[in-house]
């Protein structure tokens, strides 16, 4: 139990994908710009992270190994998340249409997203079991919700505040980013 | 090894293929073609200026309903065409609309937002009502500055919000920013339909003022150099500001707070600058009006409440007919108000350009026997508005009042302003106080006559203006006070040879709040007199409104015989017939007049295209307590600057022309910089300025 406690842990916060992994930017500095907005994104990253981590260990497990194809991971885990993001779209657009409207343009968004991709190749790397692999795709989706709610209440603020001309926007952005990335390595100490 | 990765590769491909081809069988969802249709013509910049998550949520939006054809806050008139043609809708042309910055009002800050930091307009607005603690006014954070995606708002000098029209795209974005309602996005339709509420940011003048023109906005123009910009303020709310720069009694500065420094900022000096200015010059600025509706409505009386009527409809796009009884319009205007104080040339001008937007006009065509308002309806006009003026006069009810040599003011008035000279005899004597009376006096004089005015009460109560009565005695008018004409004495030709009169004393005061004049018993004097003008009063001329033989009248009358109509709305009690004017609220101003047909003219508006008068519950009815301040400090003593000559002596009273001259441009300056600026520029006595702190920057309010 304490294991996957501390993966928890390392997910959301140490090893947290866009703060200390770096990966995810796009998404991360482009619909950070209100809490609403984050809030949507963050949990459909939660969503198809955990789906595509789930099924790219299965698809490593039985079809990669088996065969010694590793090498044609990347390759393969765009293909599969693609397909996977595609499907979840009309799955939800049936299915959950209320889910749907709410996740609105981030859904399609994250086909190209590498924050989804890095969560599924790292569980690869990590070489975990399939549990670990649901639960550590899960907590880094948290990690990336997190930093995005936290980011847009930043900048919500920041909107409204004076800033030089040169900084608006965007650069003000990274800087908030770059900030928020030196307070997230003080979380080293908890594991 | 190559051969496996590739089948491998393309087994994945072809599996993934067809799990999607069959999920998208099985999970297909029919969906709007339009939509992408409607994205397709959208811009594809995605900036988010419409407040929807980009154009494909835009698109969405258009076919769900939650937004029209001109979603698109940067693809302008072309785009919302396209779309427009998408979901099968014809786009006319689409009225612009433009942030405006002007208090007005709305919900209070407390109630609106949360604390989000003391540095931005809410957050100054919750904790402290603002670093300007008037109620109503901006604060000059510049919030509204900060989440202009077009950077189309900044702070002038002055620290207030200055909109670049040119940028503006009407997202609303500041609209929503701004915590005090400082801001809001306004066609020029909008803009002539408001009604001013009491919580819109008003200064006294623009309360006093019968047709609430933004007085403290056109003079800060005219201060500027923008004479255009400040008639076009006017020509918001007055479209007859040649006239009422030379005839308004001024209202608005009674009530100047500069009274408390000095004397009150000359407003109508101001407008009768940039109303010249427009003369002079020709230049006829365009004046906007909405699409056409082509809906008809019929105005009964070209006078000043029936020409601002016929002007804002036809803004807003109507067709308005002007029918009118006398040969010319302009009503009492052009045959109430003598040529020395309003010039015909000009009056014609002004007409002019209010009939040169597409107002039809019929002329000495009258109510009553000449058309009906049946015979309007059947030719296809859709609603009617009655300014037939307050024509008839009061009686003095008198012996010998029927004589030969008794005239009413307004009859002799009439015959001056029709270019036939009265054969008046050289005496006269006319009765009366107000401006009538004051009007008839001074044209008689005019026309060589030596005049004396009876009025039964003192000077101090005559009703007339205070400037007039001083020239009137200039001019050489005698005046008796406290005289009341008793009886007309006759010849036996049946023509007036004498008046006799009663001396008066002052009683208990009256209902008007005037002491009531008692006659004092064996003080009859004889005045010998050739004519005898009386002007006491005027009543509007009902009698059109019966036909032949009938009783009954379908339009209800008050009990002063004046028409009845709602005081806000101004419907009669016949539902497409509106009045206003003199005809509503017996004998009043020039501007009076104007506002009602402006009134009127929303009233007619919403009628014919929602079949409902709105009405907000918190309009203006009465002056707004907390701006009338008892005393203002820190303000310079300025000389009211004077009105210029134009003529005098002989010239004077033995000719029509013109008295009252224009301001230079230098006074005018002078003048306009007298202007306090209030509801442009909010101040709190009550919090020394020292003691306020904007959290933003740490620094005091200088």
């Amino acid at each position: 139990m304490k294991e996957y406690f501390l993966l928890f842990i390392s997910a959301i916060f140490v090893n947290n994908i866009v703060l200390a992994q770096y990966l995810g930017n796009c998404p991360f500095i482009g619909t950070s710009k209100k809490i609403s907005v984050a809030i949507g994104m963050g949990s459909a990253v939660v969503f198809v992270a955990t789906m595509a981590a789930s099924i790219t260990w299965a698809v490593q497990e039985y079809l990669l190994d088996p065969l010694g194809l590793q090498y044609l991971q990347t390759l393969t885990f765009i293909l599969v998340i693609a397909s996977l993001v595609q499907f979840v779209e009309m799955f939800l657009k049936k299915a959950v249409p209320p889910l749907y409207k709410s996740l609105g343009i981030f859904l399609p968004l994250i086909t190209t997203n590498c924050a989804v991709m890095g969560i599924a190749i790292i569980c690869q790397r990590e070489e975990f079991t399939f549990i670990k692999t649901v639960a550590f795709s899960f907590a880094s989706g948290m990690g990336f919700m997190l930093a995005l709610i936290v980011l847009s209440a930043i900048r919500e603020r920041i909107e409204v505040s004076r800033t030089p001309k040169s900084m608006k926007g965007t650069p003000i952005a990274l800087v908030m980013a770059g900030l928020m990335s030196l307070a997230f390595f003080a979380f080293k100490g908890m594991i | 090894m190559v051969l496996s990765s590739l089948f491998v590769l393309m087994g994945l491909g072809f599996t993934a293929a067809t799990i999607l081809a069959v999920a998208s069988k099985i999970l297909y969802v029919k969906e709007d073609p339009r939509i992408a249709q409607v994205e397709d013509v959208l811009p594809g910049v995605n900036c988010g200026g419409c407040g929807y998550a980009g154009c494909a949520g835009a698109a969405n939006a258009v076919i769900d309903g939650k937004s029209g054809a001109n979603v698109c806050v940067i693809g302008g008139i072309e785009t919302a065409k396209a779309v427009g043609a998408v979901m099968g809708l014809e786009v006319l042309d689409m009225e612009p609309e433009l942030a405006f910055r002007d208090c007005t009002g709305g919900e209070r800050a407390e109630e609106l937002f949360n604390y989000e930091g003391a540095g931005n307009c809410r957050a100054q607005a919750l904790l402290y009502n603002g670093a300007k603690t008037c109620p109503e006014g901006c604060l000059g954070l510049g919030t509204c500055v900060a989440v202009c995606p077009f950077d189309a708002i900044h702070m002038g000098p002055d620290g207030l919000p200055i909109v670049d029209p040119l940028a503006c795209l009407a997202c609303r974005k500041c609209v929503e920013a701004c915590p005090r309602g400082v801001l809001s996005i306004v066609s020029m339709s909008a803009k002539l339909l408001h009604v001013e509420e009491v919580n819109d940011c008003l200064a006294p003048c623009q309360q006093e003022c019968p047709a609430n023109i933004n007085i403290p906005r056109y003079i800060e123009a005219a201060n500027n150099g923008d004479y255009a910009g400040a008639v076009n303020i006017i020509r918001e709310r007055n479209p007859l500001l040649l006239v009422c720069g030379r005839v308004c009694p001024r209202p608005c500065e009674l009530v100047c707070r500069r009274t408390h420094v000095d004397e009150a900022v000359g407003i109508n000096m101001i407008k009768r600058f940039v109303a010249d200015w427009e003369m002079k010059n020709n230049l006829r600025l365009p004046i906007p009006c909405a699409k056409e509706t082509g809906r008809k409505v019929a105005i009964i009386g070209g006078g000043p409440s029936g020409l601002s009527c016929a002007f804002f409809l036809r803004r807003l796009g109507h067709s308005p007919t002007i029918i009118e009884a006398m040969p010319d319009l302009g009503g009492q205007l052009r045959y109430g108000i003598p040529e020395y104080r309003l010039p015909k040339n000009d009056l014609a001008w002004e007409i002019q350009g209010i009939l040169d937007l597409g107002v039809e006009v019929r002329t000495e065509q009258r109510l009553g026997p000449d058309f009906t308002i049946n015979d309007l309806e059947e030719e296809g006009f859709e609603a009617f508005f009655m300014g037939i003026g307050a024509w008839a006069s009061g009686t003095l009810r008198i012996d010998g009042e029927d004589a030969q040599g008794v005239l009413s003011g307004t009859e002799f008035l009439t015959a001056v302003g029709l270019g036939q000279t009265p054969a008046i005899g050289p005496k006269v004597i006319v009765v009366g106080g107000g401006n009538t009376a004051i009007d008839a006096a001074r044209t008689s004089i005019r026309l060589g006559c030596d005049v004396t005015l009876l009025y039964r009460r003192t000077r101090d109560e005559m009703p007339a203006n205070k400037e007039e009565i001083i020239a009137a005695a200039d001019e050489g008018i005698k005046f008796v006070f406290l005289s009341a004409p008793t009886k007309v004495i006759i010849d036996d030709k049946g023509k007036a040879t004498h008046l006799e009169c009663t001396r008066m004393e002052l009683g208990e005061p009256d209902e008007s709040g005037r002491r009531r004049p008692v006659p004092v018993e064996g003080t009859e004097a004889r005045y010998p007199v050739d004519t005898i003008i009386s002007a006491i009063g005027q009543k509007p001329q009902l009698s059109c409104f019966y036909t032949k033989g009938e009783e009954q009248c379908s339009i209800g009358f008050t009990r002063w015989r004046t028409i009845d109509a709602h005081p806000e709305t101004l419907q009669t009690s016949v539902p497409k017939v509106f009045a206003g004017g003199d005809a509503v609220s017996g004998p009043d101003l020039v501007i009076s007049a104007v506002g009602a047909g402006r009134q009127a003219a929303r009233s007619i508006h919403y009628l014919l295209t929602t079949d409902q008068i709105p009405m907000a519950d918190n309009i203006l009815r009465e002056l707004i307590p907390y701006t009338l301040f008892k005393d203002v400090d820190g303000c310079k003593h300025k000389e009211r600057s004077e009105m210029p000559h134009l003529c005098s002596g002989d010239d004077r009273t033995s000719t029509f022309k013109e008295i009252e001259g224009c301001l230079c441009e230098e006074e005018l300056h002078h003048e306009t910089s007298r202007c306090l600026r209030c509801g442009l520029t909010c101040y709190d006595r009550d919090i020394p300025l020292e003691n306020i702190f904007t959290n933003r920057v740490g620094e005091k309010v200088e």
